[in-house]
């Protein structure tokens, strides 16, 4: 059996084996666990595509908040209830066409394809400018480009409600949605990494006066990398729209961005599979730190709970991890099939070894 | 538009102007000699409008001594951020430095929301300050005048600095090739050194000014005014002084004409200037002072 094909097999299993477990806990893990994970998985799907631009391709975005801007309010607007709609825009009429529309649940996909289009429209209108120069515009350039989504979304009231935003959107982002949309953008970033595209995006990080000298179109690297990550982004926004059916500018502010900065620095800038881990554990890990702003009692000490102090924590973390830490818990590793069988190989070696060196000794 | 509110609105933009200015100053610099945007910068001037604050406010110093107290204090913060999260991500990838310069600016953002928290503080400003002065018909603000006044004068102090004296020609130096600075004796970390402490001292005094014109203080004000500031660099001609000096003044000024001319865009006011940034970038990448980039191999 060619090696590919055996990759091919072991990652289909994989996911088999993922969407039982997710259906076990589906069934038997309560509303405050899934939410976690429904969240974790959302972080995956927006970190990996980010990982791209910022880890596999080495441009300093800082736009992911806008690009999930787009997309929730894109989603919202598609699959809010005509009803609910009314209500929600009691100070100036919706405008056309989404006041005379909604979608059903069964074109749910459909709504998350169209809020992907649209945060890569976005990307397409930031990557242009900031792609014709070298240097670190995009950082300036994405974050003015946030910086205008959300003053668009505070005043084009017709549209967006301003900043009363919506309510009461369906919550059809099931924990099959959010791991579904993860498994594939996982699954269609890891192929661009590992295609003839990826290895460009991998010299223009490493070289780029080297990488254009040797015929790559650098521009178009980038390009391609940046509208990935917009499109995802914008699923992303889209499924945390109908995640917590409420949405409002400020959902999607600079410190949207700033975690997922934190989840991709800590994977290992370069590594989707350590994006994948750490955005999961930053769902869970952003839950247990409430500790610390909770108050503390140690005896004849009390130290009163501080609201705030788990992005002082966070922070902190992300300057230590730059400092003295800088590849990540991954670094540029990926969790591969030939990774897994070679240490799977190695393990029985030894057990072998270890086995005869006991027979021959008895 | 009367002629009234036109000297106003002008008098207000300049006054703005000349505060985007004083913050871009501080960006250009050590973009020009670290390529690094520091974006911990907006929240420095945060710090320094703070430090005033608490000297007037709760140590009931004279106004003038909390000024200048607070701008060297700030100063020296400025030289803390740069000895303890910049300097070891020096050799680093750019990028990991960028990261950290974020993961600063978060910091003292939220220590400042954890330690004197998100209600904004009323600013006390000296009475010079808030004296309504006519200038022809119209009747000025004490600030609008004040402000673009003692900015001008901490202006060309920073450019004697850099063109008179000997810590200023390191940095031209540094800022031009910074191995063979290295390699001609200068303590080139010393001089990125000063360079921070004269960014943040110029970002401490535009953020007490700012304090006075707009008398309401929060740990999160920086943040606007930084970006502006930066775009000001941008359009300037980022790494050139004289540069962020005209960008500033320029998005002062268009900030505020566009809403006096058309006081339907008021809500629309932070999203011109980041739109005139994307205008700027696709048409004139360099700025208006700005030289075409080099590129080493």
């Amino acid at each position: 059996m060619k090696r590919r094909h055996l990759h091919l097999i072991l990652t289909v299993a994989l996911i088999g084996v993922l969407l039982l477990v997710l259906w076990w806990a589906d069934r038997h893990l309560g509303e405050f666990p899934l939410r976690v994970a429904r969240t974790g998985a959302i972080y995956v799907v927006a970190a990996v595509a980010y990982n791209l631009v910022n880890g596999i391709t080495g441009q300093f975005s800082l736009g992911p908040n806008g690009f999930m801007a787009l997309g929730g309010y894109t989603t919202a607007l598609l699959i809010l209830p005509l009803q609910q709609k009314q209500f929600v825009w009691f100070l100036e009429p919706q405008m056309w066409p989404f006041n005379s529309f909604s979608f059903p649940w069964y074109l749910f996909g459909l709504a998350l394809l169209l809020a992907g289009v649209v945060g890569a429209l976005g990307a397409l209108v930031v990557g242009i400018p900031s792609f014709r120069l070298r240097g670190d515009y995009l950082a300036i350039a994405t974050f003015g480009f946030g910086e205008i989504i959300f003053v668009l979304a505070n005043n084009l009231i017709p549209l967006t409600n301003g900043p009363l935003g919506m309510k009461g959107i369906p919550e059809y982002a099931s924990v099959f949605w959010c791991f579904g949309t993860a498994i594939v953008a996982t699954l269609v970033v890891s192929n661009i990494a590992n295609s003839s595209f990826g290895r460009a995006m991998k010299a223009v990080r490493d070289d780029e006066v080297a990488a254009e000298a040797m015929g790559v179109n650098v521009f178009r690297t980038k390009m391609l990398a940046f509208v990935t990550s917009g499109f995802f982004g914008g699923v992303a926004g889209g499924l945390l729209a109908s995640l917590i059916t409420t949405i409002s500018p400020t959902l999607f502010t600079f410190a949207m961005t700033f975690n997922l900065l934190i989840i991709i620095v800590l994977g290992g800038l370069g590594s989707i599979t350590g994006s994948v881990v750490t955005g999961l554990g930053f769902a869970i890990m952003s839950e247990v730190l409430r500790v610390v702003e909770a108050p503390i009692d140690l005896g004849p000490i009390h130290i009163p709970g501080v609201a705030g102090m788990r992005m002082v924590v966070f922070s902190v973390l992300l300057i230590l991890l730059m400092i003295f830490y800088r590849r990540g818990l991954f670094g540029q590793f990926e969790l591969s099939w030939d990774w897994v069988l070679s240490v799977l190989r190695a393990t029985r070696g030894v057990r072998k070894w270890k086995q005869e060196r006991k027979t021959e000794s008895s | 538009m009367t002629l009234e509110t036109l000297i106003q609105q002008l008098m207000n933009g300049i006054s703005l102007g000349s505060l985007y200015a004083l913050i871009a100053i501080g960006y250009t610099m050590v973009y020009g000699i670290l390529r690094l945007i520091n974006f911990a910068h907006s929240d420095i001037f945060m710090v320094g409008a703070y430090f005033a604050f608490f000297f007037v406010a709760v140590f009931h110093l004279p106004w003038a001594v909390s000024a200048i107290l607070a701008v060297v204090l700030t100063a020296a913060v400025g030289m803390i951020v740069d000895r303890a999260a910049y300097r070891p991500v020096r050799n680093a990838p750019r990028i990991s430095a960028l990261i950290t310069a974020v993961g600063v600016s978060f910091f003292l953002e939220n220590l400042g929301l954890v330690t004197v928290g998100a209600r904004p503080k009323a600013f006390q400003r000296p009475d010079v300050m808030s004296k309504v002065v006519p200038i022809g018909p119209a009747a000025v603000s004490g600030v609008s005048i004040w402000v673009p006044i003692l900015s001008l004068a901490l202006l060309a102090l920073l450019l004697f600095i850099v063109h008179r004296t000997k810590v200023g020609m390191a940095m031209r130096s540094v800022s031009t090739d910074i191995e063979t600075t290295r390699l001609m004796g200068v303590d080139v970390d010393r001089v990125i050194s000063y360079t921070f402490a004269i960014g943040s001292a110029l970002a401490a005094a535009g953020g007490i000014m700012w304090a006075c014109k707009y008398p309401q203080i929060n740990p999160l004000m920086g943040i606007y005014p930084g970006w502006k500031a930066f775009t000001a660099a941008v359009v300037g001609g980022i790494g050139n002084i004289t540069g962020a000096m005209i960008g500033g003044f320029l998005i002062g000024l268009v900030e505020i004409m566009t809403v006096a001319v058309l006081p339907g865009l008021s809500g629309y006011r932070d999203g011109i200037i980041f739109t005139l940034l994307l205008v700027f970038l696709l048409i004139r990448p360099t700025g208006i002072l700005g030289e075409p980039l080099k590129e080493k191999v």
